[in-house]
């Protein structure tokens, strides 16, 4: 059907057999790699992998927490692992597997046959990889060869003067600084690449208006990459230097100013949001219309409000320093841009939910994640406008109110769609369909101990329970919501081994998928499940946003509604 | 008539959602726990917070209540069924009308609700300094509270005393937040908001507590190892109590000659060189002024009670009630510790 009308080619590679030479060979191949394709699933592994790490690391954490005044872990102890978690969760899993989706999608869906700098992408992906095993090699070289290992323990915000040599000797804080400029270099490289793909690689007919929406948010958060890490590099070797330099850019002795790394770590922060969320907004965009069976309800708004978070998310970022103590006008003006956001993101939902009225919707795994994500970015969404408004941030700032909200926006939506990216483009990846029993499994576990840990962690921030607190004292009535959320992060973990379990399981048991088992409409699924390689033979030629649409009803194409 | 009916949804949704709060509030304030509830408010600040709050979570609860509704009614409505017609559904590609209506109904939410907070922002931060007003310096350290009343002399740790404030009375407190070491956040959520002690950065709040009693909070940035255990206690005193207590810290502190053995020690062990008893020459500074340790109720910044035994035990391993502390243990004797906590148990 589809793969006549747009012509892929065979395997380059031709099959040798023999023991362990074909072992060798294989392992070679993985590692000298420069197709995107087998590059993004490298992202996606090493993102897995720590995901089960940071996942792990906070379980202990959630142990340690259950009870007051309880001796599981050690002060020290406990405050590596929240350093970890939180470090790992958004440099080692939420940027790599995002970015690996879009390594991995971004070529076949805008029709080309591979990235625009393949070394480059090899490159950038063995730069993050060396970051993140750097970061964790801390446990082992934290203090150098003269004492006990030690992660970082400053938090992944790491506010100076709290790393300062003297404040914090040893180096698992150079630990944190350099795996994460290391990764972060690596990370740039993939931006970069991004964007130079989306501009020059479209194959023809492919206009900027009739790229799908997961490109564009890709193209945006790759845009918004190259201005966010680069503050955060910077503000890495201000540190350095003021480590072990003589620097004094966050020496209040000296008169540095400490403030100044709270303003360039959220200039980066903030932003760093966006390019965490805006991919997952993009999977919500292919799966919501395919499960809907309907095409995007206004493509063009989707676009500009994304674009317009994009820039927003610019100027937001002191929203996170309401408390330090900025004057009365600055607090005011970022209190409105941090709402326009939420306009923005407004009009994103709405487009969704008008994209599943009138449609038949469905109810598959893809679909399930799909409509809890929708439910819990509107929860998301206006407890962050409740965080917006300055005075009651005074009370919910660094209380575990702001967990719970942030946790809705990392978990509840982003790595949501993550899931239903999973379930959805599988199939294409691997060429089996994943279970649809132990997904369900998987999603009914994950909403429910997802809601008990955070649903009930805005109540016990509202009753001032700070975060960060490794014990907490025990008359004040925070014992039964902690238990609650425990189990419900247990839950959690039980949900996501069910899907690894699920990933393994499905590569050699699913059932055999096709080139394009949902019935999609965008050129991915024109190529054979798993794509070969150099995806296309001949470059395709499209004539609306949705050209496996145009194919399947050629009475009713869209190119002759679209505008 | 049709105005009417369409109100009505609409402001039963206000009360339920406003009914629903106030019945958890209770629930959080159970008397078998001491509160740090942000919804309990007793000063001017937090109660302009806690009303702005509640305004903010009557808009967001209404909006939670409609998109809520139209997801699941979307997802319920439009569900495949088994019979349905075999061709996909109409396709629909969008509507610049309906995409301007929910572009503007959220935008003038949104200058409904930034106005509101722009107003209160501007009372809380910019309300003028009665020149009666009392002046305390908090210094946050690494992992306890410092607080100073330059105006009267006194100096003492982890237990701010304030005044009553009342409509007749005014009698607010102004802060000046610094810090000594690392970022610090002083958080007493009854009595306001949060503000951070940043060094080279001189912060400043205030609060004028119309309920005398105790209020409880602790630091709200991580400012390293012992971060938790960073307790605050505040005590709003009536205008009697306030007076005792004003007199009482300015004191010299007591000489007992009855506990010299442990003046001796304490005065000749490394305890000097961090800690300060007013009239002696223990003056220390970078630990807790101890001229009269014995009027506070807790110890090591609120990690244990001031009892004999705490003291004691704290003082052969502060290790014990806070691992992290800065306090080393001082390798005295049972006996040599005995004596020392005889000599802090005098001063009152």
């Amino acid at each position: 059907m589809a793969d006549q009308t747009f012509p892929v080619p065979g395997p380059l590679e031709t099959e040798r057999t023999g023991g362990n030479a074909a072992f060798l060979e294989w392992m070679h191949s993985w590692i000298v790699t420069v197709d995107h394709k087998k590059l993004g699933i490298l992202y996606i592994a090493y993102a897995l992998l720590f995901m089960v790490v940071g996942g792990a690391e906070i379980l202990v954490v959630r142990i340690q927490l259950a009870l007051p005044w309880s001796g599981i872990v050690s002060p020290g102890v406990y405050n590596q692992l929240f350093t970890m978690h939180g470090t790992t969760m958004v440099f080692l899993m939420g940027m790599p597997i995002l970015f690996g989706m879009g390594n991995y999608l971004v070529p076949l869906m805008i029709g080309a046959r591979d990235m625009a700098f393949p070394r480059l992408n090899a490159l950038s992906f063995w730069l993050t990889a060396f970051g993140g095993f750097m970061l964790y090699f801390s446990y082992i070289g934290g203090f150098g060869l003269y004492g006990m290992g030690n992660a970082p323990d400053v938090g992944w915000f790491a506010y100076a003067p709290l790393t300062s040599l003297k404040i914090s000797p040893g180096h698992n804080t150079d630990y944190w600084a350099l795996s994460l400029i290391v990764a972060g270099f690596g990370t740039l490289g993939t931006a970069i690449n991004i964007v130079a793909t989306v501009i020059s690689m479209r194959c023809k007919g492919m206009t900027l208006t009739r790229m799908p929406l997961f490109v564009w948010l890709m193209f945006i958060t790759s845009a918004l990459t190259l201005v966010t890490i680069t503050p955060l590099t910077a503000a890495q070797i201000m540190l350095e230097i003021d480590r072990y330099l003589g620097g004094h850019f966050f020496d209040a002795a000296a008169g540095g100013a400490p403030l100044l790394w709270i303003h360039l770590f959220w200039i980066f922060g903030h932003p760093e949001v966006y390019v965490l969320v805006l991919p997952a907004f993009g999977v919500a965009n292919e799966v919501i219309p395919v499960f809907s069976r309907k095409a995007i309800f206004g493509y063009s708004a989707m676009v500009m409000a994304s674009v317009g978070i994009g820039f927003v998310s610019l100027s937001v970022w002191a929203h996170h320093m309401f408390t330090v103590g900025m004057s009365a006008f600055s607090n005011s003006f970022f209190v409105l841009s941090t709402e326009v956001v939420g306009i923005f993101t407004g009009i994103k939902i709405f487009n969704w939910i008008a994209t599943m009225w009138g449609g038949r919707i469905q109810f598959r795994v893809p679909m399930l994640f799909c409509t809890a994500f929708l439910f819990q970015m509107l929860i998301a969404g206006l407890t962050g406008i409740m965080l917006s408004v300055a005075p009651w941030d005074w009370q919910l700032h660094n209380s575990y109110f702001l967990i719970a909200h942030f946790h809705y926006v990392l978990l509840g939506a982003i790595v949501t769609c993550v899931f239903a990216a999973f379930y959805y483009w599988y199939p294409k990846a691997i060429g089996r369909m994943m279970s649809e029993r132990l997904g369900k499994w998987h999603f009914w576990l994950f909403l429910l101990g997802f809601h008990m840990t955070f649903d009930i962690m805005h109540i016990v921030g509202l009753d001032g329970m700070p975060r960060s607190i490794y014990t907490y004292p025990a008359d004040r009535g925070w014992l039964w919501m902690n238990v609650i959320i425990t189990i419900g992060a247990f839950i959690q973990a039980i949900a996501v081994l069910i899907f690894v379990w699920n990933l393994i399981w499905s590569a050699r048991h699913g059932e055999i998928a096709g080139n394009d088992p949902w019935d999609a409409w965008t050129l991915e699924w024109a190529s054979p499940s798993p794509p070969p390689a150099y995806n296309f033979a001949i470059e395709p030629v499209v004539r609306s946003r949705r050209p496996l649409w145009d194919i399947k009803h050629p009475n009713d194409p869209d190119w002759k509604y679209e505008p | 008539m049709q105005l009417k009916s369409g109100a009505r949804p609409i402001r039963s949704c206000v009360f339920l959602i406003v009914g629903l709060f106030l019945a958890v509030t209770p629930l959080l304030a159970d008397s078998r726990f001491v509160s740090s509830n942000t919804f309990l408010p007793e000063t001017t600040p937090a109660r302009d917070i806690y009303y702005l709050a509640l305004f903010a979570l009557t808009i967001t609860g209404c909006l939670f209540v409609v998109v809520g509704s139209l997801i699941f009614y979307a997802a319920f409505k439009y569900r495949a069924r088994k019979g349905d017609p075999e061709n996909e559904p109409a396709q629909v590609y969008g509507s610049a009308q309906v995409e301007l209506a929910w572009t503007i109904i959220p935008v003038i939410i949104i200058v409904v609700l930034f106005l509101t907070t722009a107003r209160i922002i501007y009372a809380i931060q910019n309300a003028p300094v009665p020149s009666s007003a009392l002046k305390v310096t908090v210094i946050g350290h690494q992992f306890w509270w410092e607080f100073r009343y330059p105006e009267l002399g006194i100096v003492t740790a982890n237990e701010m005393h304030v005044p009553l404030s009342t409509s007749e009375q005014p009698d607010p407190t102004f802060l000046r937040l610094l810090s000594a070491d690392v970022d610090h956040s002083f958080w007493v959520p009854e009595l306001g908001g949060k503000t951070d002690l940043i060094p080279n950065h001189p912060n400043e709040m205030w609060m004028d507590p119309q309920k005398a009693g105790v209020y409880y909070g602790q630091c709200a940035q991580f400012c390293g190892l012992e971060h938790s255990k960073m307790l605050i206690r505040v005590y709003v005193d009536t205008p009697a109590q306030w007076a005792a207590w004003v007199h009482d810290q300015k004191q010299p502190a007591v000489d007992d000659p009855k506990v010299a053995a442990g003046r001796q020690i304490f005065e000749t062990q490394a305890c000097v060189s961090c800690h300060a008893v007013k009239g002696t020459s223990a003056k220390g500074t970078y630990g807790p002024d101890l001229t009269h340790l014995m009027s506070r109720a807790t110890i090591a910044a609120g990690a244990a009670d001031n009892t004999p035994a705490n003291l004691f035990a704290w003082i052969k391993d502060p290790q014990t009630f806070k691992p992290g502390a800065n306090m080393p243990a001082m390798q005295l004797s049972d006996q040599q510790i005995e004596d020392v906590v005889a000599y802090l148990t005098t001063l009152h």
